[in-house]
Order: structure tokens, then sequence, then C-alpha cells
């Protein structure tokens, strides 16, 4: 019995995150116009685009290597394992053993290599300077990610999402100070790795600053279909991500039934809908960055990451 | 007493929301971000003053809270304004150390006061040991606040942020009598003014609230030429006049 429910969540969870991603951002994107005072595509419209651009037949560079080829797909495949493992509206998914915050961060660095190397590959410069950008940015991202989750498996005791999950919305913690800094750290991650907007500017390819955009000018048709559904996923996982670490109320336990996974549904909706809300306002609040303070606000994520594990070292007396 | 306790969390959060803040003021560029982030920051100290008097049930430590308010979190912050507008201050901070460096030395900082506060507490409740460590933390970051950066405006600020970690350890600790508070609060308000006619001396002075620019009017460089200068100087002509249209 068990099984089966982990095994249906699971399923139900996929074809729910396949939904929602393209929702999500085009939700965003919606938001942002009605607050810039334009009325703004429909919150469906990437749906139409996806539709569009999947019937189109890929335009490759005459030096296109294989790489071109591959590497859409690589992206969107390991960007889909890490979405299957990050819970949504139930707890005990048949892969929640396997969901694993450090396997996380390997999926998504998996994901942007395959993204690096195809802007890479056909040798244009836009290409290969968005994807100098990307990795440089990672540099100093995954780090801050790392130690951010150090203060969670201190807390929980591991690094398993579900069991960090769970143990937050026990609430035995409390309100720990280690923990908002740490979700400080994994919220300037978050918006470095989905490229929004004090990083890099989702609205845009035709700056000389962009980053994400500047990696796909090269692909076109479905190959381009595949990178921005890519990206729809992951800001839709790392939404979650931050939902189910930090906003663990609702959440279906562990082996309950369908009316428990409802109110979890409507939970999740809730909890994205308003970080969705909050992304709007705060990227039509805040202007962009130069490329080269980056490194400075994401280094300023490490030290409060950094903060957070040596505060967390210092109430559970090991230092 | 420990995790998991409302009170005390909340208590604690206001603490920690405090060292955020003085790290926003150390990452920040900008005159009036600065400022802000500084009225921010009186505002959680009042509230933290306020929670601290409910959890006591102590009603002068709501009077503490009053005080940080209107002070820390309206009145100075308007009258910085005020300067800045005044002065017509350009909008660029400059800072003697770079953001990345001042924010390790920050985390520095901020290690450098948790070894301090743990072998002093040894035995005390975890969050109290946290509680100091963090207040000690804000303490810290001020005074390197006021060391990093080279305008007067934002040395004002990292004074005054220091003693906003001042009070936040004052009030944690139950049964500190108000007068203490009330006449810290006061002597804040006279190194305010202090600094404020400060500041408009040196931009009087030389133009500038960049306090590089006293670099120029180091002792020895001042005091070195006189001997020299007296000893060429024709005994019938009057150096006093030459030397004072020079200074």
């Amino acid at each position: 019995m068990q099984t089966l429910g982990g095994l249906l969540t699971q399923a139900l969870h996929l074809v729910l995150m396949l939904l929602a991603a393209p929702l999500v951002v085009g939700g965003v994107r919606w938001l942002k116009a009605r607050m810039l005072g334009r009325r703004g595509a429909s919150p469906l419209q990437p749906f139409r685009d996806l539709r569009k651009l999947l019937r189109k037949r890929p335009v490759l560079a005459e030096n296109a290597s294989a790489v071109s080829e591959v590497a859409p797909y690589v992206g969107v495949v390991a960007t889909l394992v890490a979405v299957a493992l990050v819970p949504s509206f139930a707890h005990g998914m048949l892969l929640a053993p396997l969901g694993d915050l450090v396997l996380l961060a390997a999926l998504l660095a998996l994901a942007r290599f395959a993204l690096a190397l195809a802007g890479m590959d056909v040798g244009t410069g836009f290409g290969g300077l968005g994807a100098a950008r990307e990795m440089s940015f990672a540099a100093f991202a995954e780090p801050a990610l790392l130690v951010a989750l150090l203060s969670f498996s201190i807390l929980a005791g591991t690094t398993n999402l579900d069991a960090v999950a769970a143990t937050f919305r026990d609430g035995l913690l409390g309100l720990r100070v280690s923990l908002a800094l740490a979700g400080i750290a994994l919220l300037a991650v978050a918006l470095t790795e989905n490229a929004r907007i004090p990083v890099d500017n989702p609205a845009t390819h035709l700056e000389l600053t962009m980053v994400h955009e500047a990696m796909l000018l090269e692909s076109s048709g479905r190959h381009l279909a595949l990178w921005e559904y890519e990206a729809a996923l992951k800001l839709t996982m790392w939404l979650a991500l931050l939902a189910a670490a930090f906003l663990p109320f609702g959440v279906a336990p562990a082996g309950s039934g369908p009316l428990a996974w409802l109110l979890g549904l409507l939970a999740w909706v809730v909890k994205m809908a308003g970080f969705a809300v909050a992304l709007a306002v705060f990227e039509s609040a805040i202007a962009k960055m130069r490329v080269f303070r980056v490194p400075e606000f994401l280094g300023a994520a490490l030290l409060l990451a950094l903060l957070a594990a040596a505060l967390l070292f210092v109430s559970t007396g090991l230092a | 007493m420990t995790y998991g306790q409302l009170p005390y969390d909340i208590a604690h959060l206001l603490g920690g929301a405090m060292l955020l803040l003085s790290f926003v003021l150390l990452y920040q560029r900008r005159v009036q971000a600065v400022i802000n982030a500084f009225a921010m920051q009186g505002a959680v100290l009042a509230m933290a003053a306020a929670w601290q008097g409910a959890m006591q049930s102590a009603p002068e430590l709501y009077l503490t809270a009053l005080v940080a308010f209107t002070a820390k979190a309206v009145l100075i912050p308007l009258a910085l304004r005020a300067i800045v507008r005044r002065l017509n201050l350009h909008r660029a901070v400059e800072t003697a150390l770079g953001i990345g460096a001042s924010m390790m030395a920050g985390v520095a900082v901020v290690a450098l006061a948790i070894l301090v506060a743990l072998p002093i507490t040894t035995g005390a409740r975890a969050i109290a040991r946290e509680d100091l460590a963090l207040a000690l933390s804000v303490v810290l970051l001020g005074m390197l606040m006021m060391i990093t950066r080279r305008n007067a405006i934002s040395q004002v600020v990292g004074l005054m942020s220091l003693e906003n970690g001042l009070v936040l350890a004052a009030v944690g600790v139950a049964g500190m009598p108000l007068v203490v508070e009330l006449s810290t609060a006061a002597l804040v308000l006279v190194v305010f003014v202090v600094a404020g006619v400060f500041v408009f001396q040196i931009r009087e002075r030389f133009d500038s609230v960049d306090t590089g620019a006293f670099a120029a009017n180091h002792g020895e460089d001042a005091f070195e030429p006189e001997p020299e200068e007296a000893s060429t100087a024709p005994p019938g002509a009057p150096p006093a006049a030459q030397r004072g249209d020079a200074g």
C-alpha cells in the first residue's frame, strides 16, 4: 500500500510539475507586466510558444558538433530528474529516499554544464561569453548552496530533502537565526541559478550583459523549446524546493490518502502563487546589477551561509 | 528556555535580523541606502526591546523601545537625510576597503565575537550564548564600518550601529535599569549632534566629507618644514602672516 501510494504520488507529482512549469514562468511574466502597467501576455503563453517551437526543425550551424544535438536532452533530463526528487504536495514519494540535496546540486550542475557546452559549441562570441559568465557565477553560487545545505544537515541530521522538510515541519527546531541566514543565501543562489533579475535579465536577449540568453542564441526550433522548458522546470523546482524546506506546512505526510493529497495540493498552489508574486514584485522593484558586482553578491551569500553554519556550531556546542 | 519556544525564538530572530542589517550596512555603497538600512536596524532594535519588555514583563523596556524607535528609526535618519540633501553629497560611497574584503573582514569579526563570547558564557543556556555573540557581532561590525568607510556620514552611521549593538545586549539582560539606557540614548543624540557639526566643519574646511582629505595634514608633514622655514626666513620678515595664508 505504501509503495502503491508512493508510486501514485510520484506520478502525480511529475505530471503536476510538468504542467506547472510553463504556467509559473508565464504567470511571473504576466504579473510583472501588470505591475509595470502593461497588459501582458496571457499566463498560458509559454505553452503556445513551446507548442510552436516543438513543431519546428532546429537549424544548426554548419560547424555544430554532436554536442549541440545532445546537450538539450542532457539538460532537460538532468533537470527532470531533479524535479522528480523535490516534494511538492506529498512526502514519501517513490523516489524520496534518493532526494538528497547534494544530489540535487549535482544534477543542476550537470544541466548547467550541458548548457554551457551548447553555448560554446558553435564558437560564436556571445555563446562563449555567456558560458564563461555562467560558469564563473556558478563557481560562487555552488559553495554558497553547499554551505547552506550544511546548516540544514546539522539541524536535521540528514541531507535528504524529505527528512529535512519533515524535521522542519515538526517545529521542534523553532525559528533559528542560522536557518534565516541560510535561507537568504539560498534565495540568492536561486536567483542566480534561474538567471533572474539582480544577476541576469530574463526579459531580454539583446544586451551585452545577458548570461542565460547568450548561450541560447544559436539554438532554435525543438532545441530552443527544450532549453526554455528546462529553464521553466528549474525555476519551478527551485520555488518548490524553497517551499518544501522553509514552508513545509500542509504537505501530505507519507502514506496518507487522497484527501490529504488534495489539501497538500491546495497548500502547494498557494505557496507557489505566493512565491511567484514575491518574485514579480522583487524583479519590478530592483535593477539588474553590473556583471562585475555579481561575484560580490554571491560572495555575500556565501558569507551568510558560512555565518549560519558558524552560529549553528556555537548553539549546538560543537565549537 | 531552549529552541522551539516561540518567545525566545522571536527574540533570537530579531537579534539575527540586526546582525543581518549590520551586514547590509557593510554591503551598501550608496549613502541613501546606508541610511535606510540604519533606519531599519533602529526599527528592529525597537521591536527587540519591546518584545523583551513583553517577555520579562518589564514596562520600562517599552520606553526604551519608544526611544529607540523615535531616535534611531525616525529622527536620526531624517536628520542624516537632510544633511545629505543640504551638502548635496555625491551618491557613491568611497570605501577604504573593497566590499568583498570588508564582508570577509565582517565574517572574521563575527567569528572573533563568537570566540570571545563562548568562553565567558560557559554553562549559560545555548540561546544566551548565541544572543551575546550576536550583540557583540553587531558592535564589532559597527566598528568595522567606521574603519572601512571614508565617508564621514557612513562613519557616523557605523558609530550608531555600534551603539545599537550595545542596547541589544542591554535589553537582553533582565533587570537592566532604565537609567543606563536613557543615558545611552541621550549620549547617542549628543554624539550625533557633535558628529553632525563635525561633518559640517569638515565640509567647510575641505569641500568634501571624505576623511581621506586629512591625509595631507598629518602631524609630521605639517611640522617638519617649520624649522627649515624659520632658519631660511629673513629675520625682518613677518613669518606668521605667511603661515596663516598657507594654512
